[in-house]
Protein backbone atom coordinates (compact mmCIF):
# COMPACT_ATOMS: atom_id res chain seq x y z
CA UNK A 1 0.00 0.00 0.00
CA UNK A 2 1.26 3.50 -0.87
CA UNK A 3 1.68 5.87 2.02
CA UNK A 4 -0.99 8.47 2.52
CA UNK A 5 -2.18 11.16 4.88
CA UNK A 6 -5.21 10.90 7.09
CA UNK A 7 -7.59 13.35 8.64
CA UNK A 8 -10.73 13.01 10.68
CA UNK A 9 -12.73 16.21 10.22
CA UNK A 10 -15.23 17.20 12.91
CA UNK A 11 -17.95 18.28 10.47
CA UNK A 12 -19.11 17.90 6.88
CA UNK A 13 -18.05 21.49 6.23
CA UNK A 14 -14.54 20.69 7.41
CA UNK A 15 -14.46 17.54 5.25
CA UNK A 16 -15.47 19.59 2.20
CA UNK A 17 -12.72 22.08 2.93
CA UNK A 18 -10.15 19.31 3.03
CA UNK A 19 -11.41 17.91 -0.28
CA UNK A 20 -11.33 21.37 -1.84
CA UNK A 21 -7.72 21.94 -0.81
CA UNK A 22 -6.50 18.65 -2.23
CA UNK A 23 -7.66 17.15 -5.55
CA UNK A 24 -6.10 13.81 -4.67
CA UNK A 25 -7.85 13.43 -1.31
CA UNK A 26 -10.36 10.61 -0.98
CA UNK A 27 -13.30 10.20 1.38
CA UNK A 28 -13.36 7.06 3.50
CA UNK A 29 -16.30 5.78 5.49
CA UNK A 30 -16.25 2.14 6.60
CA UNK A 31 -13.48 1.41 4.11
CA UNK A 32 -14.52 -2.19 3.51
CA UNK A 33 -14.16 -1.70 -0.24
CA UNK A 34 -11.58 1.08 -0.24
CA UNK A 35 -9.08 -0.62 2.08
CA UNK A 36 -8.68 -3.73 -0.13
CA UNK A 37 -8.37 -1.42 -3.15
CA UNK A 38 -5.62 0.60 -1.43
CA UNK A 39 -3.82 -2.51 -0.22
CA UNK A 40 -3.75 -3.84 -3.79
CA UNK A 41 -2.30 -0.48 -4.91
CA UNK A 42 -5.20 0.06 -7.27
CA UNK A 43 -5.59 3.61 -6.00
CA UNK A 44 -3.17 6.16 -4.61
CA UNK A 45 -5.00 9.02 -2.90
CA UNK A 46 -2.81 11.64 -1.22
CA UNK A 47 -4.93 11.46 1.93
CA UNK A 48 -8.02 9.88 3.37
CA UNK A 49 -10.73 12.10 4.82
CA UNK A 50 -12.51 9.93 7.36
CA UNK A 51 -16.20 10.78 7.71
CA UNK A 52 -17.26 7.52 9.37
CA UNK A 53 -17.88 9.02 12.80
CA UNK A 54 -19.59 12.30 11.90
CA UNK A 55 -22.71 12.61 14.06
CA UNK A 56 -24.64 14.23 11.20
CA UNK A 57 -24.35 10.98 9.21
CA UNK A 58 -25.10 8.66 12.09
CA UNK A 59 -28.84 8.46 12.60
CA UNK A 60 -31.91 6.60 11.42
CA UNK A 61 -35.20 8.46 11.72
CA UNK A 62 -38.82 8.45 10.62
CA UNK A 63 -39.79 10.99 7.96
CA UNK A 64 -43.08 11.64 6.10
CA UNK A 65 -41.99 9.46 3.18
CA UNK A 66 -40.86 6.59 5.41
CA UNK A 67 -37.34 6.42 6.83
CA UNK A 68 -34.09 8.32 6.48
CA UNK A 69 -30.84 6.46 7.04
CA UNK A 70 -27.69 8.48 7.65
CA UNK A 71 -24.88 7.69 5.21
CA UNK A 72 -22.55 6.63 8.02
CA UNK A 73 -24.83 3.90 9.40
CA UNK A 74 -23.20 0.50 9.18
CA UNK A 75 -24.86 -2.52 7.59
CA UNK A 76 -25.10 -4.12 11.05
CA UNK A 77 -26.84 -1.02 12.45
CA UNK A 78 -29.32 -0.89 9.56
CA UNK A 79 -30.02 -4.62 9.91
CA UNK A 80 -30.69 -4.29 13.65
CA UNK A 81 -32.64 -1.00 13.55
CA UNK A 82 -36.20 -1.41 14.89
CA UNK A 83 -37.30 1.47 12.63
CA UNK A 84 -35.93 -0.14 9.47
CA UNK A 85 -37.24 -3.57 10.45
CA UNK A 86 -40.73 -2.15 10.97
CA UNK A 87 -40.93 0.14 7.96
CA UNK A 88 -38.84 -1.61 5.29
CA UNK A 89 -38.08 -5.11 6.60
CA UNK A 90 -36.61 -6.27 3.29
CA UNK A 91 -34.00 -3.51 3.55
CA UNK A 92 -32.99 -4.64 7.03
CA UNK A 93 -32.68 -8.20 5.72
CA UNK A 94 -30.58 -7.01 2.77
CA UNK A 95 -28.21 -5.13 5.08
CA UNK A 96 -27.91 -8.20 7.33
CA UNK A 97 -26.74 -10.29 4.38
CA UNK A 98 -23.99 -8.03 3.03
CA UNK A 99 -20.48 -9.48 3.18
CA UNK A 100 -19.90 -11.07 6.57
CA UNK A 101 -20.41 -10.01 10.18
CA UNK A 102 -17.05 -8.24 10.48
CA UNK A 103 -17.63 -6.29 7.27
CA UNK A 104 -21.16 -5.37 8.37
CA UNK A 105 -19.67 -3.83 11.51
CA UNK A 106 -17.67 -1.33 9.44
CA UNK A 107 -19.20 -0.93 5.97
CA UNK A 108 -21.78 1.85 5.53
CA UNK A 109 -24.78 2.50 3.30
CA UNK A 110 -23.33 5.80 2.08
CA UNK A 111 -20.06 4.18 1.13
CA UNK A 112 -21.80 1.35 -0.66
CA UNK A 113 -23.99 3.49 -2.87
CA UNK A 114 -21.29 6.10 -3.55
CA UNK A 115 -18.99 3.30 -4.73
CA UNK A 116 -21.77 1.70 -6.83
CA UNK A 117 -20.11 -1.67 -7.31
CA UNK A 118 -22.21 -3.52 -9.91
CA UNK A 119 -22.47 -6.48 -7.49
CA UNK A 120 -23.26 -4.41 -4.37
CA UNK A 121 -26.63 -5.18 -2.74
CA UNK A 122 -27.84 -1.73 -1.62
CA UNK A 123 -28.30 -0.11 -5.06
CA UNK A 124 -31.04 -2.66 -5.87
CA UNK A 125 -33.14 -1.47 -2.91
CA UNK A 126 -32.46 2.19 -3.67
CA UNK A 127 -33.65 1.76 -7.26
CA UNK A 128 -36.54 -0.64 -6.62
CA UNK A 129 -38.05 1.46 -3.84
CA UNK A 130 -37.49 4.75 -5.64
CA UNK A 131 -35.40 6.03 -2.75
CA UNK A 132 -33.90 9.50 -2.67
CA UNK A 133 -30.23 10.17 -2.12
CA UNK A 134 -29.49 13.24 -0.02
CA UNK A 135 -26.15 14.99 -0.42
CA UNK A 136 -24.69 18.15 1.07
CA UNK A 137 -25.84 19.93 -2.11
CA UNK A 138 -29.13 18.41 -3.26
CA UNK A 139 -31.66 15.60 -3.27
CA UNK A 140 -31.31 13.06 -6.09
CA UNK A 141 -33.83 10.52 -7.30
CA UNK A 142 -32.44 6.99 -7.30
CA UNK A 143 -32.58 6.71 -11.08
CA UNK A 144 -30.60 9.94 -11.44
CA UNK A 145 -27.99 8.89 -8.88
CA UNK A 146 -26.59 5.67 -10.34
CA UNK A 147 -24.78 6.10 -13.64
CA UNK A 148 -23.33 2.71 -14.58
CA UNK A 149 -20.73 0.60 -12.83
CA UNK A 150 -18.65 2.40 -10.19
CA UNK A 151 -20.16 5.68 -11.42
CA UNK A 152 -22.68 8.03 -9.83
CA UNK A 153 -23.99 11.54 -10.35
CA UNK A 154 -21.86 12.77 -7.43
CA UNK A 155 -19.78 15.82 -8.32
CA UNK A 156 -16.37 16.56 -6.84
CA UNK A 157 -16.94 18.01 -3.38
CA UNK A 158 -20.31 16.31 -3.00
CA UNK A 159 -20.95 13.91 -0.11
CA UNK A 160 -23.85 11.51 0.34
CA UNK A 161 -25.37 12.38 3.70
CA UNK A 162 -28.46 10.14 3.86
CA UNK A 163 -30.79 7.90 1.90
CA UNK A 164 -34.57 8.23 2.18
CA UNK A 165 -36.73 5.18 1.59
CA UNK A 166 -40.52 4.98 1.39
CA UNK A 167 -42.10 2.61 3.87
CA UNK A 168 -42.72 -0.72 2.15
CA UNK A 169 -43.47 -4.03 3.80
CA UNK A 170 -44.17 -5.88 0.55
CA UNK A 171 -40.64 -6.35 -0.66
CA UNK A 172 -37.99 -9.03 -0.79
CA UNK A 173 -34.29 -9.06 -1.62
CA UNK A 174 -32.72 -12.32 -2.69
CA UNK A 175 -29.25 -12.99 -4.03
CA UNK A 176 -27.65 -15.92 -5.72
CA UNK A 177 -24.25 -16.19 -4.11
CA UNK A 178 -21.10 -17.35 -5.78
CA UNK A 179 -20.59 -20.60 -3.86
CA UNK A 180 -16.92 -19.84 -3.11
CA UNK A 181 -16.67 -16.10 -2.53
CA UNK A 182 -20.31 -15.68 -1.36
CA UNK A 183 -20.49 -12.45 -3.34
CA UNK A 184 -23.78 -11.91 -5.17
CA UNK A 185 -23.60 -13.34 -8.67
CA UNK A 186 -27.04 -11.85 -9.16
CA UNK A 187 -29.32 -10.09 -6.68
CA UNK A 188 -32.95 -9.06 -7.11
CA UNK A 189 -34.96 -6.58 -5.07
CA UNK A 190 -38.67 -7.08 -5.78
CA UNK A 191 -41.22 -4.73 -4.28
CA UNK A 192 -44.87 -3.83 -4.52
CA UNK A 193 -45.49 -0.12 -3.97
CA UNK A 194 -49.25 0.33 -3.94
CA UNK A 195 -50.41 -1.45 -7.08
CA UNK A 196 -47.07 -1.02 -8.82
CA UNK A 197 -44.39 -3.72 -9.02
CA UNK A 198 -40.73 -2.80 -9.00
CA UNK A 199 -37.88 -5.14 -9.81
CA UNK A 200 -34.23 -4.06 -9.62
CA UNK A 201 -31.36 -6.36 -10.49
CA UNK A 202 -27.69 -6.19 -9.48
CA UNK A 203 -24.75 -8.39 -10.44
CA UNK A 204 -25.36 -8.13 -14.19
CA UNK A 205 -21.99 -6.44 -14.55
CA UNK A 206 -23.03 -3.04 -15.92
CA UNK A 207 -24.63 -1.70 -12.77
CA UNK A 208 -28.08 -1.86 -11.21
CA UNK A 209 -31.09 -1.74 -13.56
CA UNK A 210 -34.86 -2.22 -13.48
CA UNK A 211 -36.57 -5.03 -15.34
CA UNK A 212 -39.36 -2.87 -16.73
CA UNK A 213 -40.91 -5.60 -18.90
CA UNK A 214 -41.41 -7.83 -15.87
CA UNK A 215 -42.87 -4.97 -13.83
CA UNK A 216 -45.42 -4.27 -16.59
CA UNK A 217 -46.18 -7.98 -16.87
CA UNK A 218 -46.98 -8.15 -13.16
CA UNK A 219 -48.85 -4.82 -13.10
CA UNK A 220 -51.20 -6.29 -15.72
CA UNK A 221 -52.02 -9.02 -13.22
CA UNK A 222 -50.12 -11.75 -15.06
CA UNK A 223 -48.63 -14.51 -12.94
CA UNK A 224 -45.08 -15.15 -11.75
CA UNK A 225 -44.59 -18.32 -13.79
CA UNK A 226 -45.22 -16.35 -16.96
CA UNK A 227 -42.02 -14.36 -16.29
CA UNK A 228 -39.98 -16.93 -18.21
CA UNK A 229 -41.47 -15.59 -21.44
CA UNK A 230 -40.92 -11.91 -20.54
CA UNK A 231 -37.96 -10.37 -22.37
CA UNK A 232 -34.89 -9.47 -20.31
CA UNK A 233 -32.31 -7.61 -22.38
CA UNK A 234 -29.04 -9.57 -22.55
CA UNK A 235 -27.07 -6.32 -22.90
CA UNK A 236 -27.67 -5.74 -19.16
CA UNK A 237 -25.38 -8.68 -18.44
CA UNK A 238 -21.70 -9.39 -19.00
CA UNK A 239 -19.83 -12.65 -18.59
CA UNK A 240 -16.72 -13.42 -16.54
CA UNK A 241 -15.02 -16.48 -15.07
CA UNK A 242 -17.91 -16.89 -12.63
CA UNK A 243 -20.64 -17.09 -15.24
CA UNK A 244 -21.60 -16.11 -18.79
CA UNK A 245 -24.02 -13.29 -19.56
CA UNK A 246 -26.65 -15.87 -20.57
CA UNK A 247 -26.19 -17.72 -17.26
CA UNK A 248 -26.55 -14.53 -15.25
CA UNK A 249 -29.69 -13.60 -17.16
CA UNK A 250 -31.16 -17.02 -16.47
CA UNK A 251 -30.33 -16.78 -12.75
CA UNK A 252 -31.90 -13.29 -12.67
CA UNK A 253 -35.25 -14.67 -13.87
CA UNK A 254 -35.12 -17.56 -11.39
CA UNK A 255 -34.25 -15.28 -8.44
CA UNK A 256 -36.91 -12.76 -9.48
CA UNK A 257 -39.57 -15.50 -9.43
CA UNK A 258 -38.40 -16.67 -5.99
CA UNK A 259 -38.38 -13.13 -4.58
CA UNK A 260 -41.87 -12.41 -5.94
CA UNK A 261 -43.20 -15.68 -4.54
CA UNK A 262 -42.47 -14.42 -1.02
CA UNK A 263 -44.71 -11.35 -1.49
CA UNK A 264 -48.27 -11.85 -0.31
CA UNK B 1 2.17 11.62 5.24
CA UNK B 2 5.02 10.68 7.49
CA UNK B 3 4.93 9.25 10.95
CA UNK B 4 2.32 10.09 13.50
CA UNK B 5 1.64 9.06 17.06
CA UNK B 6 -1.51 7.02 17.43
CA UNK B 7 -3.12 6.54 20.82
CA UNK B 8 -4.96 3.28 21.31
CA UNK B 9 -6.36 1.36 24.22
CA UNK B 10 -5.39 -2.27 23.74
CA UNK B 11 -6.54 -5.02 26.11
CA UNK B 12 -7.24 -2.46 28.80
CA UNK B 13 -3.92 -0.61 28.54
CA UNK B 14 -3.32 2.80 27.00
CA UNK B 15 -0.58 2.52 24.40
CA UNK B 16 1.01 4.74 21.78
CA UNK B 17 2.17 3.61 18.39
CA UNK B 18 4.36 5.63 16.07
CA UNK B 19 3.41 4.64 12.55
CA UNK B 20 2.88 6.05 9.07
CA UNK B 21 -0.57 6.68 7.64
CA UNK B 22 -0.79 3.44 5.70
CA UNK B 23 -0.05 1.20 8.70
CA UNK B 24 -2.86 -1.30 9.08
CA UNK B 25 -4.30 -1.94 12.52
CA UNK B 26 -3.13 -5.55 12.25
CA UNK B 27 0.47 -4.42 11.63
CA UNK B 28 0.32 -1.95 14.50
CA UNK B 29 -0.76 -4.77 16.80
CA UNK B 30 1.70 -7.35 15.51
CA UNK B 31 4.80 -5.37 14.58
CA UNK B 32 4.61 -2.35 16.86
CA UNK B 33 3.00 -3.86 19.96
CA UNK B 34 4.29 -7.42 19.39
CA UNK B 35 0.81 -8.84 19.92
CA UNK B 36 1.33 -11.59 17.37
CA UNK B 37 -1.72 -13.61 18.38
CA UNK B 38 -3.67 -11.67 15.77
CA UNK B 39 -2.85 -13.50 12.54
CA UNK B 40 -2.70 -12.37 8.92
CA UNK B 41 -4.04 -15.14 6.73
CA UNK B 42 -5.08 -13.73 3.39
CA UNK B 43 -4.36 -9.99 3.34
CA UNK B 44 -7.45 -9.63 1.12
CA UNK B 45 -10.17 -9.15 3.76
CA UNK B 46 -11.57 -12.63 3.34
CA UNK B 47 -10.21 -15.07 5.93
CA UNK B 48 -10.95 -13.40 9.28
CA UNK B 49 -7.76 -14.65 10.99
CA UNK B 50 -7.02 -11.02 11.92
CA UNK B 51 -10.37 -10.46 13.67
CA UNK B 52 -10.17 -8.22 16.76
CA UNK B 53 -12.79 -6.20 18.61
CA UNK B 54 -12.83 -2.45 18.07
CA UNK B 55 -15.13 -0.68 20.53
CA UNK B 56 -16.78 -4.00 21.25
CA UNK B 57 -17.36 -5.12 17.67
CA UNK B 58 -15.52 -7.78 15.68
CA UNK B 59 -13.71 -6.31 12.68
CA UNK B 60 -10.96 -7.43 10.33
CA UNK B 61 -7.86 -5.61 11.52
CA UNK B 62 -6.30 -5.94 8.05
CA UNK B 63 -9.12 -3.82 6.65
CA UNK B 64 -8.70 -0.86 8.95
CA UNK B 65 -5.88 1.63 9.32
CA UNK B 66 -4.26 2.03 12.70
CA UNK B 67 -5.09 5.77 12.57
CA UNK B 68 -8.76 4.93 12.04
CA UNK B 69 -8.64 3.10 15.36
CA UNK B 70 -7.12 6.07 17.21
CA UNK B 71 -9.01 6.61 20.45
CA UNK B 72 -10.71 3.21 20.18
CA UNK B 73 -10.83 0.39 22.68
CA UNK B 74 -9.28 -2.71 21.12
CA UNK B 75 -9.48 -6.28 22.36
CA UNK B 76 -7.18 -8.93 20.89
CA UNK B 77 -6.87 -12.64 21.59
CA UNK B 78 -4.16 -11.83 24.18
CA UNK B 79 -6.73 -9.86 26.18
CA UNK B 80 -9.22 -12.69 26.67
CA UNK B 81 -7.64 -14.90 29.33
CA UNK B 82 -7.34 -13.78 32.95
CA UNK B 83 -3.79 -14.65 33.87
CA UNK B 84 -3.35 -18.38 33.36
CA UNK B 85 -7.08 -19.01 33.31
CA UNK B 86 -8.44 -19.35 29.78
CA UNK B 87 -11.54 -17.45 28.70
CA UNK B 88 -14.48 -19.90 28.53
CA UNK B 89 -14.49 -19.67 24.73
CA UNK B 90 -10.77 -20.51 24.58
CA UNK B 91 -11.36 -23.43 26.95
CA UNK B 92 -14.25 -24.67 24.77
CA UNK B 93 -12.05 -24.62 21.64
CA UNK B 94 -9.54 -26.70 23.61
CA UNK B 95 -12.09 -29.14 24.99
CA UNK B 96 -13.96 -29.68 21.71
CA UNK B 97 -10.82 -29.73 19.58
CA UNK B 98 -12.06 -26.76 17.57
CA UNK B 99 -8.76 -26.48 15.72
CA UNK B 100 -6.09 -28.41 13.90
CA UNK B 101 -3.22 -26.23 12.71
CA UNK B 102 -4.48 -23.35 14.85
CA UNK B 103 -3.77 -20.55 12.41
CA UNK B 104 -7.38 -19.38 12.10
CA UNK B 105 -8.11 -19.94 15.80
CA UNK B 106 -7.48 -16.44 17.22
CA UNK B 107 -9.85 -14.96 14.65
CA UNK B 108 -12.38 -17.73 15.21
CA UNK B 109 -12.38 -17.18 18.96
CA UNK B 110 -12.63 -13.39 18.71
CA UNK B 111 -15.54 -13.81 16.31
CA UNK B 112 -17.14 -16.44 18.54
CA UNK B 113 -17.07 -14.06 21.51
CA UNK B 114 -18.64 -11.35 19.34
CA UNK B 115 -21.38 -13.79 18.25
CA UNK B 116 -22.17 -14.59 21.89
CA UNK B 117 -22.16 -10.88 22.77
CA UNK B 118 -24.86 -10.31 20.16
CA UNK B 119 -26.83 -13.55 20.19
CA UNK B 120 -26.45 -14.96 23.70
CA UNK B 121 -26.76 -18.70 23.13
CA UNK B 122 -26.98 -19.01 19.35
CA UNK B 123 -28.17 -22.19 17.61
CA UNK B 124 -25.94 -24.06 15.21
CA UNK B 125 -27.41 -22.40 12.09
CA UNK B 126 -26.76 -18.95 13.54
CA UNK B 127 -23.16 -19.83 14.39
CA UNK B 128 -22.54 -21.17 10.89
CA UNK B 129 -24.00 -18.05 9.29
CA UNK B 130 -22.14 -15.69 11.62
CA UNK B 131 -18.81 -17.41 10.97
CA UNK B 132 -19.08 -16.74 7.25
CA UNK B 133 -16.18 -14.29 7.46
CA UNK B 134 -13.80 -16.77 9.10
CA UNK B 135 -12.13 -19.42 6.98
CA UNK B 136 -10.60 -22.64 8.27
CA UNK B 137 -8.84 -24.93 5.83
CA UNK B 138 -8.29 -27.84 8.27
CA UNK B 139 -11.23 -28.74 10.44
CA UNK B 140 -14.24 -28.78 8.18
CA UNK B 141 -15.84 -26.51 10.80
CA UNK B 142 -17.86 -29.13 12.72
CA UNK B 143 -15.78 -29.00 15.89
CA UNK B 144 -15.50 -25.22 15.65
CA UNK B 145 -19.29 -24.97 15.65
CA UNK B 146 -19.50 -27.34 18.64
CA UNK B 147 -16.89 -25.29 20.48
CA UNK B 148 -18.69 -22.01 19.84
CA UNK B 149 -22.01 -23.42 21.06
CA UNK B 150 -20.36 -24.88 24.19
CA UNK B 151 -18.39 -21.68 24.78
CA UNK B 152 -21.62 -19.66 24.52
CA UNK B 153 -23.21 -21.86 27.17
CA UNK B 154 -20.23 -21.46 29.52
CA UNK B 155 -20.15 -17.69 28.99
CA UNK B 156 -23.86 -17.63 29.84
CA UNK B 157 -23.25 -19.54 33.06
CA UNK B 158 -20.54 -17.11 34.11
CA UNK B 159 -22.61 -14.00 33.35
Amino acid sequence: MYDLGYSRPASIAEALELLQQDDMAQLISGGQTLMPVLRARLAAPSQLVDIARLDDLRQIRLIDLGIEIGAGMTHAEVAASPIVRAKVPALAALAGGIGDAQIRHRGTIGGSIANNDPAACYPSAVIALGARVKTNLRMLDAEAFFAGMFTTALEPGEIVTAVQFPACVEACYLKFRNPASRFALVGVFAARLGSEHRIAIIGGGNGVFRWHEAEQHLDRGADIDGLDAVPLDLSNFTGDIHGSAEYRRHIATVITRRALATLS
Amino acid sequence: MGMSRIELRVNGRDVEVEADGRTLLTHALRDHLRLTGTHIGCDTSQCGACTVHVDGKAVKSCTMLAVQAAGCDILTIEGLASGRELHPMQAAFNDFHGLQCGFCTPGMIMMAVDIVNRHGRPDEATVRAELEGNLCRCTGYHNIIKAVCAGAERMGEMA
